[in-house]
């Protein structure tokens, strides 16, 4: 396994250029968190009125809809959820600037070859792993659609969130060579 | 006649909802740090370390394991000579759940309509309950909260008699190939044959509630389950689908008797987080 490469957000080209499929990274800085509910909003939002509730700009969106935090906690237990659901919304959203998502399982081709163009990165984390995942998180607050309940958009700030890089900006695929190497 | 008050089911329901969330069953634990020392791939090995890593601090911690508390899914069984009174069965079940999943900060996960009203119910109710009603005077409550990842991988098939047992292993596999990455691997499978075509589903899931790794007592059913967990661990899909040994933790296998012209199978998947707690009044 690599080392792990250490990142921050908001995310650059070279910064993309680096990384590779089956890196091991860990992200510190502002990221923001989206479900499907929040994608639709997001994405008929800015077709209506050409506007949204934050700047997208080499930003990270991470699919996650977390438990609600008990007393001390920035943000409850937070893994990631399944990807594939926002993958209807995702092109349109990386043609707005977003650079990098997190998740986990397998994205469509339209998502890949939306991220071949834009130069955008997606990153795994452990599905499951809920409770260490949320120790990564040192504050959340509350951006735009609170009516959503667990699946509003959160700003978070998150120190060594551990990810891993499944496809890169080339179109490199874990999901596809991982599974290939281990086939009997 | 033996009589159980409501009172007590919503306080019992309540501890369930905590105690599944909260603190993964041993038998499951004890089948992941196994299957760990099969582990080939090094992120296989990472992967299972971090999920160990999970199950311990939450479990310290109290906190939910997966921040998918699911959907509420109850088997009860109920005594025949028991007699529930101050109220409904339903009702305190329900009434524990929206306890439960306040008083323990656990996600709620349930809209009120599936097509027309996507909107949180806010309480994670309804719970999702099936009844049966067998002898005796004890009433016996087994929640296993279900999350959605792995419960939309699942797939129904209403195969033909002549399909037979090759038909039926090609289905199960290929459901967990197409299901790949996204039930969050390693799986349990569970797995319904026979009945018709609700009961074959509901099979399925009973099968996800059996202690982790023991065999069907059929010999026959045991060494297909065998069968399948092998041939389901060298599709190579691995820990979270990024590659690797072991895909599935167990194949578990219910059967029931069906009509001469069917086949029914179903497969429910369920996460590395199978959990499920359960009490008897
Ligand atoms: S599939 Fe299971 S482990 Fe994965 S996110 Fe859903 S409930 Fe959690």
């Amino acid at each position: 396994m690599s080392e792990i490469k250490k990142i921050t957000t908001p995310l650059t080209d070279d910064v993309i250029d680096s990384l590779q499929t089956g890196d091991r990274v860990e992200i510190t800085g502002v990221i923001y968190t989206a479900r499907d509910a929040a994608h639709k909003r997001l994405v008929e939002n800015y077709e209506a009125t050409g506007e949204l509730p934050f700047d997208l700009k080499g930003q990270i969106i991470y699919y996650v809809g977390p438990c609600p935090a008990k007393p001390g906690q920035a943000m409850g237990p937070c893994g990631p959820t399944t990807s594939f659901r926002m993958d209807a919304y995702t092109p349109a959203v990386l043609g707005l600037g977003l650079k990098g998502m997190i998740g986990k399982g397998q994205r469509s081709k339209d998502v890949v070859d939306a991220m071949i163009k834009h130069k955008a990165v997606y990153f795994a984390a452990i599905g499951g792993a809920a409770a260490i995942i949320s120790k990564s998180v040192k504050k959340a607050e509350i951006v735009a659609y609170e009516d959503l309940g667990p699946e509003a958009i959160y700003k978070i700030e998150v120190e060594n969130f551990p990810c891993i890089v499944v496809t890169d900006a080339k179109g490199n695929d874990l999901y596809v060579t991982g599974p290939q190497k281990y086939a009997r | 006649m033996k009589e159980i008050h409501v009172d007590k089911i919503v306080d019992a329901v309540e501890e369930l909802c905590l105690t599944a969330a909260y603190d993964l069953g041993k038998d499951v634990e004890d089948c992941i740090i196994a299957s760990k020392e099969k582990e080939e791939s090094d992120f296989g090995k990472y992967i299972f370390d971090q999920i160990l890593e999970n199950i311990r601090y939450s479990r310290e911690e109290r906190l939910a394991l997966c921040q998918d508390t699911g959907a509420a899914v109850f088997f009860i069984e109920l005594g025949q000579d028991v007699h529930i009174v101050g109220g409904s069965l339903k009702d305190a079940i329900n009434e524990g759940v929206r306890r439960g999943y306040k008083n323990g900060y656990l996600r709620k996960s349930m809209v009120i309509d599936p097509v027309f009203n996507r909107k949180n119910t806010g309480d994670n109710t309804p719970a999702i309950i099936h009844i049966d009603v067998v002898p005796g005077d004890k009433l016996k409550i087994i929640l296993m909260p279900k999350g959605g990842g792995s419960e939309n991988m699942g797939r129904l098939a209403m195969l033909k008699p002549s399909d037979g047992l090759a038909g039926v292993k090609k289905f199960i596999v290929d459901t967990v190939k197409i299901a790949g990455g996204n039930p969050c691997p390693p799986v349990v499978v569970g797995v319904g044959i026979g009945g018709t075509m609700e009961m074959t589903t509901l099979l399925a899931k009973k099968a996800l509630g059996r202690k982790l790794g023991e065999p069907n007592p059929n010999p026959q059913y045991a060494q297909l389950e065998k069968e399948l967990l092998e041939e389901i661990n060298n599709t190579g899909i691995g820990p979270q689908g990024l590659g690797g040994r072991i895909t599935a933790l167990a194949v578990h296998i219910e059967y029931f008797p069906a009509h001469i012209t069917g086949l029914p199978v179903a497969v429910n998947l369920n996460c590395h987080a199978s959990r499920h707690a359960e009490v008897v009044l």
